[in-house]
């Protein structure tokens, strides 16, 4: 520990702000430019450097650590080619609006611009993927830089900060001084929501005969769950989340319905869709739970409470837009909100009977392993208390039907991006954060091999993480496109043949595995796999390989219209 | 609809290109974009010529705040503005059409800033409007170069 004061050269006073800023993990991977850097980590011994094995995945565990703790996540990589490889998790992080700060370092000062070795312009390769990023010019900046990138990545709507660090400036030295506060000008996010609209709102929701809250990560990251499930309930309103706002309102709940969109409940967008007043809080009236937006909700009144003000009228005009912090929100409407007069029992009735008319359900008939079945499973073990974390594809949505989750921090998935590779470092980075409850990853074959070399990492610290595999022999999402909408060409999609024997290859990690190829073999293996606690865990689910996900909304369809069935009962495998 | 936007920023590396980079980005419209230092010579003034619907444009004045080194964003097409742009041209010069060109640089209160045997430089100030316009008129006479500062804007002062 250094004070205020204190010459210290540029990689001291990186540790020295990292420790200060209460960082528990780095998440990192050395290179020339940083050796300094690493020299002095040598010597650091309350902050825990945690070595990757490919930078996308030091972002993607960060990211993991960020969204089931709520604490921002680090990574430090080199200038070049280790810099360049964390674009994807930048990328990804600011779709989904994660707090991480990615610290890399460049060449010495005096070269930028020469294409020196291991040179990238990664500051203006992330302008458009960062909240903002930095390039260091001055010993003496680079204390204020990481407390306004820390500062920038955590406030108002979270999202990824990139700080470049030149060689040079790491190993000059300056007197160290760590400002307390930050101010910046340029950055002042409203958090206190305007009265007056907050009113409005109460009135609009005490006279609704069919509201619905509409839920989005957004009440995730404002740790607002709380006052949600009181609203919720206090006024008798059913909530709808999107992906990233599962776990917002308990899913066990009567009032919850489940997800929006695509592949939400047929018995949610109906209700999107009958509803006269929606109140969005913390989303984004993505595309993905939108539909075609000239039908979506139409007829509800909407109100729409978002941090970002950018979010609000952008996909869909709304009625009464109220910019500020969804906790802010949610409080300020209950104080102000006067007492229910309207029944709302009819309103749920509807909703229950589009519930019973379409229900999630999937084959059982045969002796086959179904992916529903295993995430049906895993819930049920688990009692909704697992951090779940996913990959892209067709078990990622099966995760958001089949899994209850009852607590907010609990699904961690790449939504806004969409990145395949995404779950095993995410996954790993949770376990890090989270070690009271257990880690569960649900991953396709596909998306596995994306970050496979992060077996290493899981391994060499022993981290806990249930994998489970949902192997289907197909990039099953792409597999099910084809089928509905492109002649049952299954173009490249087939992996059947070249696929690697996925226990093999985790135990030449150094992994436990299993092979679960039944109803009965997946129950057994999952109650061994959440029983196992040396190091991670991985069990193969041979499950069926054309299998669909359903409902579904076509791409660019109205939501109303979902397609609950296969439209060729023949092509089932 | 035209919009004029006027920004001021961070005067540091990459805040005009931060801006710039999200116009593209965002496929908005950029019509012009001209930038200087102002009083205080750690803020710039951005000067945005842009086009679209009541919609599109309140989607860019909310993305210019939300970029971090942006201090202030006005939109001055609806208050009452002054809007300059300069224009720099060279025009072909021969003894038939010399005292026309010269009757139309004294309408267009333009300067001639160089003269040589063949060819003759003016600037002309004015709105983007007066810009068009006179380079319209000049056309015929053969335009060899031209160059447009694009838009500066300002409040209209109480
Ligand atoms: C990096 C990346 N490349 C390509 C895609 C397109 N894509 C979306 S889902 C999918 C298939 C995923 O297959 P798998 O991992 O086996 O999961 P499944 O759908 O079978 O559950 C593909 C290729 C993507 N989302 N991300
Ligand atoms: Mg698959």
């Amino acid at each position: 520990m250094h004070s205020s004061g204190q010459t210290l050269n540029g990689s001291e006073i990186f540790f020295e702000c990292l420790r200060r800023e209460n960082v528990e993990y780095i998440f990192g991977y050395p290179g020339g430019s940083l050796l300094k850097v690493y020299e002095t980590l040598h010597e650091v011994k309350d902050i825990h450097h945690i070595l990757v094995r490919h930078e996308q995945g030091a972002t993607h565990m960060a990211e993991g650590y960020a969204r089931a703790t709520g604490k921002p996540g680090v990574v430090l990589v080199t200038s070049g080619p280790g810099a360049t490889n964390t674009v994807t998790g930048i990328a990804n992080a600011y779709m989904d609006s994660s707090p991480i700060v990615v610290f890399t370092g460049q060449v010495p000062s005096s070269l930028i611009g020469n294409d020196a070795f291991q040179e990238a312009d990664i500051v203006g390769i992330t302008r458009p993927i960062t909240k903002h990023n930095f390039l260091v010019k001055d010993v003496r900046e680079l204390a204020i830089t990481i407390r306004k990138a820390f500062f920038l990545a955590t406030t108002g709507r979270p999202g990824p900060v990139l700080v470049d660090m030149p060689k040079d400036i790491l190993n000059s030295s300056c007197v160290f001084d760590f400002p307390e506060t930050v101010d910046i000008r340029g950055f002042k996010p409203t958090f206190k929501c305007h009265i007056n609209q907050v009113e409005k709102a109460a009135q609009k929701i005490v006279r609704a005969k069919r509201p619905l809250l509409y839920i989005g990560g957004g009440v995730i990251s404002a740790e607002a769950s709380e006052e949600l499930r009181t609203l919720a309930i206090q006024q008798n309103i059913p909530v709808t989340m999107t992906l990233q706002g599962l776990g917002a309102f308990p899913g066990n709940h009567p009032l919850s319905m489940g997800m929006l969109g695509m592949h939400g409940t047929y018995w949610a967008n109906q209700a999107v869709n009958k509803c006269d007043l929606l109140i969005a809080v913390g989303a984004r009236f993505d595309d993905r739970v939108t539909g075609k937006v000239d039908t979506f909700a139409p007829q509800a009144y909407k109100i729409h409470n978002d941090i970002d003000p950018t979010n609000v009228d952008k996909n869909i005009k709304v009625d009464l837009p109220i910019v500020g912090d969804a906790k802010n929100f949610l409080t300020t409407l209950l104080e102000v909100m006067p007492e229910n007069k309207e029944n709302r029992e009819p309103w749920l009735a509807e909703i229950n009977a589009w519930r019973e008319q379409c229900p999630l359900t999937y084959g059982s008939e045969d002796n086959a392993l179904r992916t529903e079945f295993v995430i049906d499973e895993v819930s049920r073990q688990t009692r909704g208390n697992a951090v779940v974390v996913t990959d892209v594809g067709q078990h990622q949505m099966w995760t958001s039907q089949f899994y209850t989750f009852i607590n907010p921090r609990s699904i961690i998935t790449s939504g806004g991006l969409g990145t395949m590779g995404f779950g095993l470092p995410a996954a790993i980075g949770a376990a890090f954060g989270i070690k009271d409850r257990p880690v569960v990853l649900f991953c396709g074959d596909g998306g596995f091999m994306m970050n496979v070399q992060e077996l290493v990492t899981a391994v060499h610290n022993k981290m806990p993480v249930k994998i489970f595999l949902i192997n289907n022999s197909f990039l099953g999402m792409v597999r099910q496109w084809q089928e509905l909408f492109h002649k049952e060409k299954y173009s490249f999609t087939d992996l059947g043949d070249s696929n690697p024997d996925f226990v093999k290859v985790a135990e030449a990690f150094g992994c436990k595995a299993l092979m679960a190829d039944s109803p009965n073999a997946a129950k057994e293996a999952i109650e061994e796999a959440l029983a196992w606690n040396d190091g991670p865990i991985l069990v193969d689910f041979r499950v069926v390989k054309k299998d669909m996900v359903f409902p579904m909304v076509p791409a660019g369809g109205s939501i109303s219209d979902m397609l609950l069935a296969r439209l060729n009962p023949k092509t089932m495998v | 609809m035209k919009h004029i936007i006027s920004v001021l920023v961070e005067n540091k590396f990459g805040s005009l290109n931060r801006v710039a980079a999200m116009f593209s980005a965002r496929g908005f419209n950029l019509e012009s974009i001209s930038i200087g230092e102002t009083e205080d010579t750690e803020i710039s003034r951005m000067t945005i010529v842009t086009r679209g619907e009541d919609q599109i444009i309140n989607q860019v004045l909310k993305q210019l705040n939300r970029l971090v080194d942006t201090i202030k964003v006005t939109d001055l097409t609806r208050q009452p503005h002054v809007e300059r742009e300069l224009l720099l041209m060279t025009l072909k010069l021969s003894k038939t059409v010399q005292h026309e060109i010269f009757e139309l640089i004294t309408v267009f209160k333009g300067k001639v800033v160089d003269i040589k045997q063949k060819s003759i430089t003016i600037e002309v100030i004015g709105s983007p409007d007066k810009i068009n316009t006179t380079i319209d008129i000049f056309r015929p006479y053969g335009i060899k170069e031209l160059a447009r500062s694009g838009a500066v804007a300002i409040h209209r002062g109480e």
